[in-house]
């Protein structure tokens, strides 16, 4: 296992090196120059311009160019944003405790309803519980996320408006108390619950009908052991060892749909922050998130590995 | 993959069904004998799909959704950008059956040519990367060796890239230029940006097929038939085309399928968020982000394009699932 994980962290540590490469690359061959604004300004004379570019090592070959950001990026420098002009680092951890607290709650959630769900249509297969559930996560599953949150908003800001169970439609950071602040979080939460429960509903259900098959389920129900053991406790126990997998490896895909969750309800989060990046070329900012999103995909399929090692002590690596 | 082994039941208990009939029938069975020896690979695929009953309602959906939405958009005939044509954001009715949007636009001649872009786009990139991811996985699981490696290494970057992220960067950075060198050149700069969404969603969803193939390929190439084929000497592009490939189909139709419908949430994901097709090309997505402002004054506006994506993506989604299972061998009767 040492070893293993030994290769598989340096395997990473390659992995995002080329990650970090295709992406410099792509931002530094776009068309239009980060001095666009200097460059039509008459007031600032054509040396001038050569020298702030010499200064900015903007007119070095790629590769000098990738080093020296690379350098200044392992070192924790990670530039200053070129529109709010705070470092990048500040501006990023700023936004992040949102985001990470709507995901977070969004995987929770999702998980809750996902594992019931998925354990019992699978011991019910084939009942009207089992069809509407699968029925259930098709359509979730099927339901682009920036739908679903419009649904939501016509549902609960405007139809609902004026009634208790109305929810404000837009983000505010400014409020305070632990009520309104669940009270505004319901619906980005809602969304992405839905869509992780749905495709971890169906993946619970498959994993439950397989290990219910095991000899060993048949033998813990022949020694006369009550079904609800059986099933939690022999059963479940063992179906959801795949699932972690599968949960950990879901988080980069539930990151896209942070970004989106962002945009419909205005959540000021890391994914809003890189969509305000792209819009206004904010480059050390784009850059950082992209990279930073590299990072936790990466990550994450380390964890993966590692928990499946770690739950099935049938897995051995070498 | 989060929906293997899924809903297999039905087509299962069917089959049951059917051979309590010919047990009650002797007498039929010679007749049925007799039929089954004329009915091909494809033609039992195609039985067992019917059986599929949402998989065939999801065929029906799409095939008319496609029908509408290329013949219906040159016959319907109104524009989709005269802006004020109509009076804005009136709700559905006989004059515009879809109602207009708040640019006093008639939506339905706007869904009708959107239509034909997002289908196109999902169709168009899931070849993409159903292409890449063949060729890809093919290669790596014929010749093994350091090839393997090298494109499987490959496969893992690309999956560990930040996809919505760099969708995004490119398509923002890229337009622009795009748009007008395909104006300059060919006098249609929508073509270019086409192109270069097709292509970066392709590109950027090719790996699980790659491992797929891959995957499948690996267990083929040790198969008797392959050695009988290499032994009468098949050369190597003809056992990889002719003699392995159409063996290892069934799952690549399967992952192209459900990867249309992917591309299409792509796309219109991309367009929500403001970038893509410029203002000028109504995809249903743009129109969706065009209306969410509106939401309280024309629900409609917002609420058509949605449901034409979901109807779109879930119609591929239930036809995915009834080819996977009319297409796994050990369900044909």
């Amino acid at each position: 296992m040492g070893r293993y994980l030994i290769r598989r962290v340096l395997l990473s540590i390659v992995t995002l090196i080329a990650i970090s490469i295709v992406i410099f690359s792509i931002l530094a061959l776009a068309p239009g120059d980060p001095l666009g604004e200097f460059a039509t300004n008459p007031n600032v004379p054509p040396e001038l311009q050569a020298k702030i570019r010499e200064s900015y090592g903007l007119d070095d070959p790629i590769h000098i160019r990738y080093r020296s950001w690379a350098w200044q990026y392992l070192q924790g420098n990670w530039g200053e944003s070129f529109s709010s002009k705070i470092p990048v680092q500040e501006y990023v951890f700023s936004r992040l405790p949102v985001t990470l607290a709507v995901i977070g709650s969004s995987f929770v959630v999702g998980i809750l309803i996902a594992i019931p769900l998925g354990v019992i249509s699978a011991v019910k297969q084939y009942s009207l519980f089992d069809q509407l559930a699968t029925t259930f996560a098709f359509l979730g599953f099927s339901i682009p996320t920036f739908f679903s949150g419009i649904v939501l908003i016509y549902i609960f800001s405007v139809v609902l408006q004026g009634t208790p169970f109305a929810l404000p439609f837009v983000f505010n950071s400014q409020v305070t108390g632990f009520w309104p602040n669940v009270q505004q979080s319901i619906m980005p939460v809602a969304v992405l619950a839905l869509f992780n429960a749905a495709g971890l509903m169906r993946f619970v259900r498959a994993s439950m009908l397989e290990t219910l098959n095991q000899d060993y389920v048949r033998t813990a129900r022949a020694k006369g052991l009550r079904e609800q053991v059986v099933i939690v406790f022999h059963a479940m126990r063992n179906a959801l060892i795949p699932v972690v997998t599968i949960i950990a490896l879901q988080v980069p895909t539930v990151f896209g749909g942070a970004v989106v969750t962002e945009q419909i309800f205005r959540v000021p989060g890391i994914g809003r922050a890189l969509i305000d990046g792209i819009l206004s070329r904010d480059i050390p900012v784009v850059m950082a998130i992209t990279f930073g999103v590299a990072i936790l995909v990466v990550i994450f399929n380390v964890i993966a590995d590692i928990l499946y090692a770690t739950l099935d002590p049938r897995i051995k690596y070498d | 993959m989060a929906h293997d082994a899924d809903i297999k039941a039905a087509p299962r208990r069917a089959v049951v069904e059917d051979r309590l009939d010919e047990e009650a029938q002797p007498g039929a069975a010679l007749h049925l004998a007799r039929v089954r020896e004329q009915r091909s690979l494809w033609g039992n695929a195609w039985r067992q799909f019917r059986r599929h009953r949402l998989a065939m309602v999801g065929l029906a959906v799409l095939a008319t959704l496609v029908l509408v939405t290329f013949v219906g958009s040159t016959l319907y005939g109104r524009a989709i950008d005269q802006p004020f044509e109509y009076s804005t954001s009136v709700p559905p009715s006989l004059d515009n059956l879809f109602g207009t949007d708040s640019l006093g636009q008639d939506v339905l001649a706007r869904i009708l040519w959107g239509g034909r872009i997002s289908i196109a786009v999902g169709l168009i990139a899931a070849s993409v990367a159903v292409l890449v991811g063949t060729s890809i996985g093919a290669l790596a699981g014929f010749f093994g060796g350091f090839l393997d490696t090298l494109l499987m290494r490959l496969t893992d970057m690309f999956i560990s890239l930040p996809q919505l992220p760099l969708l995004l960067l490119i398509s923002f950075l890229f337009t622009e230029k795009i748009e007008s060198f395909f104006g300059e050149q060919f006098g249609a700069g929508n073509v270019g940006i086409f192109i270069l969404i097709v292509s970066v969603i392709g590109i950027l969803n090719w790996m699980p097929t790659a491992r797929l193939v891959r995957a499948s390929f690996l267990a083929m190439r040790e198969k008797e038939f392959v050695e009988a084929a290499r032994s009468i000497g098949a050369t190597r592009s003809n056992l990889i085309l002719r003699h392995i490939l159409p063996n290892v189909l069934s799952p690549i139709i399967v992952a192209a399928t459900l990867g249309v419908g992917q591309a299409i949430i792509t796309e219109s994901t991309l367009s929500f968020l403001g970038l893509g097709f410029p203002s000028d090309v109504p995809t249903w997505g743009r129109m969706l982000f065009e209306a969410k402002d509106y939401i309280q004054l024309s629900p409609h506006e917002a609420f058509i394009p949605g449901i034409m994506i979901f109807l779109t993506v879930l119609s591929i989604n239930y036809i995915g699932d009834g080819l996977r299972d009319a297409l796994d061998p050990r369900k044909t009767q």
